[in-house]
């Protein structure tokens, strides 16, 4: 099929088409919905933010939805800012058109768990954060974080008063301080933000890395180490530098 | 009021064993009723280090599975009398240990003695989750080298979120002894100095043991080394230990066996 461009003098060119391939959450309702929809308000209200911003898919396979059926499913998402990318396992005939595309093919990957129920001590934190949601979106951690200790804070910025370990991980969706030293892997701006910034006292991080962008240990200028910096994101590229 | 102390480490052979038994034979030449609990099931050596090893008839699994009664796996020590010995079982596995009967036989244990002393067994699984699980205080046991110093990082998470304690809101007292310290290697740079691992790990010393060869042979011997070279500089080390863990607030120093030196002060005191 040839693709006619107006104008009868400009020459007939192809067009590119492009494939790519992108990682996508999927969410699989499952009967009765209205359940599993109060189910999924629970788990987004303990972790506001959390579908901001991520690309998910629909699995239809558990659940035998009309057209219509379907059309509000996806509305009732849209209204929870869960922005639903493609269908699964869906009749593409069915579909009224406005619906988003049947996919097929899907590969899984690991489990993409985030935000397990199976953490250690920080999960109450982030819980007890998201409970007293009148209170500015901050975490304030005032023992060091130890070595295989994980915390998850999508919902604004972590201030750790001593030191993250070597083998310890932070990440939040806003920026991290650090009073002490930072010797595990601290993860700012999770959610897509690239303004986030991480501050330390002492770096010897073993990963630094804002919105995606990442340096590890290797590739931290060695000048650096021990000092206290700032990093943050230039375009693409993730700068570190002394304080003072 | 009994106090329930887990010495612990997460990487093996830093010497939660040997400090155990020496630290339990320290506290119990001071009049006071020690019993000193081996967690290692399927790998027991509290026993030899203890010199019990022929005495042994029941253990821990029968005592926690409620087939015996707890007297009669008790050990009593045959040079101080007031430190007991409750061994661990050789042919079973971790799996043995329930939570209830830990539960039960540590409640059990703190009615008849002032001190329990359990010598959990390396790694973060089951075995170790339960040695630490009911105690009051935990003794870090560290050697002055990274993973030791990590691994020791990754327990004191645990305990901070895993104890019943924890649990509770409440903080388990913590106590970093650093074992096999060696003052010549830590000076040439081949070691990680006392100031790191203390920067690292954040909590208070309680003592600092130098590597030393009458610890080797005391563990050979089936003798903590507080009972069979009392004089030595490690045994006074731990002795020192034994009486800050009873509260005392003694400067820390780091013994050695050279009289004269024994006074090197370190700077820094023990919280």
């Amino acid at each position: 099929m040839r693709v006619v461009v107006s104008g009868a003098a400009r020459p007939q060119r192809s067009m590119r088409f492009r494939g790519r391939s992108y990682m996508a959450f999927v969410l699989t309702p499952e009967p009765p919905i209205a359940d599993w929809l109060s189910e999924l308000d629970d788990w987004i209200r303990s972790s506001t933010g959390y579908f901001v911003g991520r690309p998910v898919v629909l699995d239809l396979s558990s659940v035998t939805l009309s057209g219509q059926g379907i059309a509000h499913l996806v509305s009732e998402l849209s209204a929870r800012d869960v922005r639903v990318m493609g269908l699964e396992a869906a009749d593409a005939a069915a579909l009224a058109p406005g619906l988003p595309p049947v996919l097929k093919g899907g590969r899984p990957v690991s489990n993409v768990e985030a935000i397990a129920p199976t953490r250690e001590k920080p999960q109450s934190a982030t819980a007890q954060a998201a409970e007293k949601s009148h209170e500015p979106p901050s975490l304030m951690l005032d023992s060091p974080v130890r070595s295989g200790q994980s915390i998850f804070f999508p919902h604004g910025d972590v201030t750790v008063l001593g030191s993250i370990s070597s083998g310890a991980e932070v990440m939040a969706g806003g920026s991290i301080h650090v009073y002490g030293a930072l010797r595990g892997r601290a993860l700012a701006g999770t959610g897509g933000n690239s303004r986030a910034r991480i501050f330390c006292n002492r770096i010897e991080a073993e990963l630094l890395a804002i919105d995606g962008y990442y340096r590890t240990a290797d590739d931290v200028d060695a000048s650096l180490r021990g000092k206290r910096v700032q990093a943050w994101l230039d375009g693409d590229q993730l700068m570190i530098a002394a304080l003072d | 009021m009994a106090k329930v102390v887990v010495v612990t480490s997460g990487k093996g052979g830093v010497g939660k064993t040997t400090s155990t038994a020496a630290l339990g034979a320290a506290l119990a030449q001071t009049g006071q009723s020690v019993v000193v609990v081996d967690f290692d099931v399927g790998l027991r050596n509290l026993d030899l280090v203890m010199g019990a090893e022929r005495r042994v008839v029941y253990d821990l699994i029968n005592v926690v599975q409620g087939t015996i009664k707890l007297s009669q796996a008790l050990i009593r020590d045959k040079r101080v009398e007031t430190l007991h010995l409750l061994p661990a079982s050789q042919t079973r596995d971790k799996d043995a240990l329930t939570e209830d009967g830990v539960a039960r036989v540590i409640a059990e244990l703190r009615e008849k003695f002032d001190w329990v002393l359990c010598d959990s067994p390396a790694g973060i699984e089951r075995g170790a989750t339960l040695a630490m699980r009911h105690a009051d205080a935990a003794i870090i046991v560290t050697n002055p080298e990274v993973s030791s110093v990590r691994d020791s990082d990754r327990i004191i998470g645990l305990l901070d979120s895993k104890t019943e304690k924890a649990e509770k809101g409440e903080r388990i007292d913590k106590h970093l002894l650093i074992a096999r310290y060696d003052a010549g290697r830590a000076a040439r740079g081949e070691m990680l100095n006392i100031e790191d691992v203390l920067e690292i790990l954040s909590i208070p010393l309680i003592g600092i043991i130098p590597e030393s060869q009458d610890v080797l042979r005391a563990s050979n011997l089936g003798s903590p080394v507080t009972i069979s070279s009392a004089q030595s500089a490690a045994a006074r080390a731990y002795q020192t230990a034994a009486r800050r863990l009873c509260g005392e607030e003694i400067e820390m120093t780091i013994p050695n066996d050279k009289k004269g030196l024994f006074n090197r002060l370190f700077g820094r005191r023990a919280a």
